[in-house]
């Protein structure tokens, strides 16, 4: 198989000063110094530069046709990777080839103006893509029915339901026919039913021979879109290989706690107008997070949420149990309509012991009200996960088996069996 | 650090090293030549959408305030025009005159108001103060189409030097585009570009010979008053547009050099915060 990319000793540096109180320069800081030298009373700059490397020493090579997931905690220089690759930011060492056309997909619907139609905004979002006019002009019809969108095709898309424009934004991106395709995150917005036909086109494109790469914090989409993952951790790549090994190395190291997220600090805001997500939490017994779950003891997922504005109809919080391939174990709804009025709430939801099976469960965290249509105002795939351990004490539901127990779940059910003749 | 072998199945190779982008930098702005045609066409259609005369406001703007000019600074105050008919005689100094200034004012704001584009997509950022220029330009050549007319209808009758506003445009238009690029970079590493800028175009207007004529500043002073470029491009306008008027090689020379000077450090300057803009910005 042919290489669709090399990369050798790939490092950014970035240069972070410290002791000025803004980021930038003003015109006046500058003319005030430039004076101050001029006169020869300079105050010394109390500004110290601190070296980092976001990205330090990479070297890989991906093949044609391969899909691989870069998975590692914030910060990791997962997004430097990407940015170099796209040649958004110049590395400061090392060489990148790449065999073919590429396509970075950072964001969905990069140039978009509200004010401009659906029509308009395709062309002009594929011409910032890097798609020929011609090629757009071929592909439109298919674009626009990809999106489903053709009635408002004349519309401007601020009359567009976020859906609809999601949907449109994705189309083009989707129609570009690169021979590598870069994605950031991309998926992790939209409605479920959106999210999965998403993947399934993505599936459909890297079957076409192509190359994807794919930056994720969510190993839940990681493990069922790639076929091999990378792991990074402080600039480096400590790991490239088969999804479930590089899965469990993340884990192993410790780096990061997928057990616990908060998101209240607002930066990376997941919602909309009316509710947003804050926390998510894996407790065990103690109320302490925590991604090591016994088998027979219980567990207890919990998220924080604020509601932004009444909205008709109970917010009904819920969460979406996957396996580490991808199948879902279960969802699990809210029955309990306390929801409506504007504040913060906290939802637990109680798994007990000797339900799940051992391996490894993402959640997804997600917040819809149905009164007036389905309504998704969150949901955040993949959000937390635990890994689910069998210390081998608990013989009571595997018997004398001392191998692995196939399946999801793995009850302790009440079995009688005698001898009847 | 080796050579990779050649791609066997004939697809296009891209190498990205630090400091390669530069060599394939003029290289890359022809190949973006599309998204430039299409950005200039959304900012056309975005400002033809949102206002409500459209295109009537990009003549009006400029024949206003040269009706106004001429009624206050040639009825009122009287300054000379040459013998000139006051509204015509501002008029084909206003034109140049608000190209440059719209032009490098849209242009220092232009990467900062695109930022999410820098940041998520690559594409030589030279395109973004080259569309600005652009849009600003097609302004003008919609205000210049109404000075023949305005002239007829002033009795000044036009003659072949109004080819000469060819040239004259460009010049304008290469004065605008590196001291446009220069503002945009500034603007990026100094924020207060955005505070000081307008103020020094303000008096631009009035350092520049728009409501008057050149000829007005006494001799000596003239060559100094010549190095501002756009006492050479204005003098041209209205040699141009009018009988007996007298133009200064030496002030159109020191417009040429200036843009010239302006391209070359604008762009220098540009390329160097170019590098590392999606970081900054």
């Amino acid at each position: 198989m042919s290489t669709a990319l090399s990369v050798r000793n790939l490092s950014k540096r970035y240069r972070i000063k410290h002791g000025g109180e803004r980021g930038y320069h003003t015109l006046r800081d500058e003319i005030a110094s430039g004076f101050g030298r001029l006169v020869g009373r300079a105050a010394p700059r109390r500004e110290t530069v601190e070296e980092f490397w976001a990205v330090e020493d990479a070297s890989f090579e991906i093949k044609t046709g391969e899909r691989v997931g870069i998975i590692g905690r914030n910060g990791a220089g997962k997004s430097t990777l990407l940015k170099m690759l796209s040649k958004i930011v110049e590395p400061t060492r090392g060489r990148i080839e790449i065999h073919g056309r590429l396509s970075s997909l950072l964001e969905v619907g990069t140039g978009f103006h509200s004010e401009l139609t659906g029509r308009e905004n395709v062309f002009l979002n594929g011409a910032i893509l890097g798609m020929p006019r011609e090629e757009t002009l071929r592909k439109f019809e298919e674009i626009v029915a990809f999106a489903g969108v053709e009635r408002f095709i004349d519309t401007p898309v601020k009359h567009y339901s976020s859906g609809m424009y999601m949907r449109l934004a994705f189309a083009v991106a989707a129609n570009l026919d690169p021979d590598i395709l870069l994605i950031d995150e991309v998926l992790a917005v939209g409605d479920l039913a959106f999210q999965q036909k998403c993947l399934g086109k993505i599936e459909s494109i890297t079957n076409a021979g192509r190359t994807v790469l794919f930056v994720s914090h969510n190993l839940g989409s990681v493990s069922s879109l790639c076929s091999s993952a990378m792991l990074m951790d402080a600039g480096r790549i400590v790991a490239i290989g088969d999804v479930p090994g590089v899965v469990m190395k993340y884990y192993r190291d410790g780096a990061s706690s997928p057990a616990a997220f908060d998101l209240s600090d607002g930066r990376r805001p997941v919602g909309n107008h009316h509710a947003r997500l804050l926390a998510g939490r894996v407790v065990d017994g103690s109320g302490a997070p925590s991604m090591e779950v016994d088998i027979s003891h219980d567990t207890t997922l919990e998220m924080e949420f604020e509601i932004l504005d009444s909205h008709p109809g109970p917010f009904i919080p819920n969460f979406h149990f996957h396996t580490s391939d991808g199948t879902v174990a279960f969802v699990s709804v809210d029955t309990t309509r306390n929801v409506s009025s504007p504040g913060r709430y906290l939802s637990r939801c109680e798994i007990p012991g000797n339900l799940l099976n051992e391996g490894t469960y993402f959640v997804g965290l997600g917040l819809t009200t149905f009164s007036t249509g389905v309504t998704v105002h969150f949901f955040e795939p993949g959000a937390v996960s635990f890994n689910v351990r069998d210390p081998i004490e608990n013989v009571a539901s595997r018997g004398d088996w001392g191998g692995a127990m196939p399946g999801s779940v793995r009850p302790n059910l009440a079995w009688t069996t005698e001898r009847i003749s | 650090m080796t050579k990779a072998a050649t791609p066997s199945d004939g697809k296009r190779l891209t190498v990205i090293e630090a400091g390669r982008a530069n060599r394939e930098y003029f290289e890359d702005l022809w190949r973006f030549r599309e998204l430039f045609f299409i950005l200039v066409w959304r900012d056309l259609l975005i400002r033809y959408k949102q206002a409500a005369l459209g295109l009537a406001w990009t003549l009006l703007k400029p024949l206003l305030t040269a009706l106004v000019f001429a009624l206050v600074f040639g009825k009122l105050v009287k300054i000379p025009s040459g013998g000139m008919p006051h509204a015509p005689f501002i008029y084909a100094a206003l034109v140049p005159w608000l190209f440059f200034a719209s032009s490098i004012a849209e242009s220092s704001t232009s990467l900062a108001s695109h930022s999410a584009l820098i940041s998520k997509v690559y594409f030589p950022r030279l395109l973004i103060p080259l569309v600005a220029t652009c849009v600003a330009l097609i302004d003008m050549l919609i205000a210049l189409a109404l000075l023949v007319p305005m002239l007829v209808v002033f009795g000044v009758e036009p003659s072949w030097r109004l080819l000469a506003l060819i040239p004259l445009t460009l010049l304008t238009a290469a004065l605008a585009f590196g001291l446009g690029a220069w503002s945009a970079a500034l603007h990026v590493r100094y924020r207060d570009t955005g505070i000081v800028l307008p103020f020094v175009l303000q008096f631009g207007l009035y350092l520049s010979p728009v409501i008057f004529p050149s000829d007005l500043v006494p001799w000596p002073w003239r060559v100094l008053y010549s190095l501002n470029p756009m006492v050479g491009v204005i003098e041209g306008f209205r040699w141009a547009s009018f009988p007996d008027q007298a133009v200064h090689a030496s002030a159109i020379a020191t417009s040429v050099m200036a843009a010239g000077l302006f391209l070359f450090f604008g762009l220098r300057y540009f390329r160097g915060i170019e590098r590392d803009l999606a970081d900054v910005i």
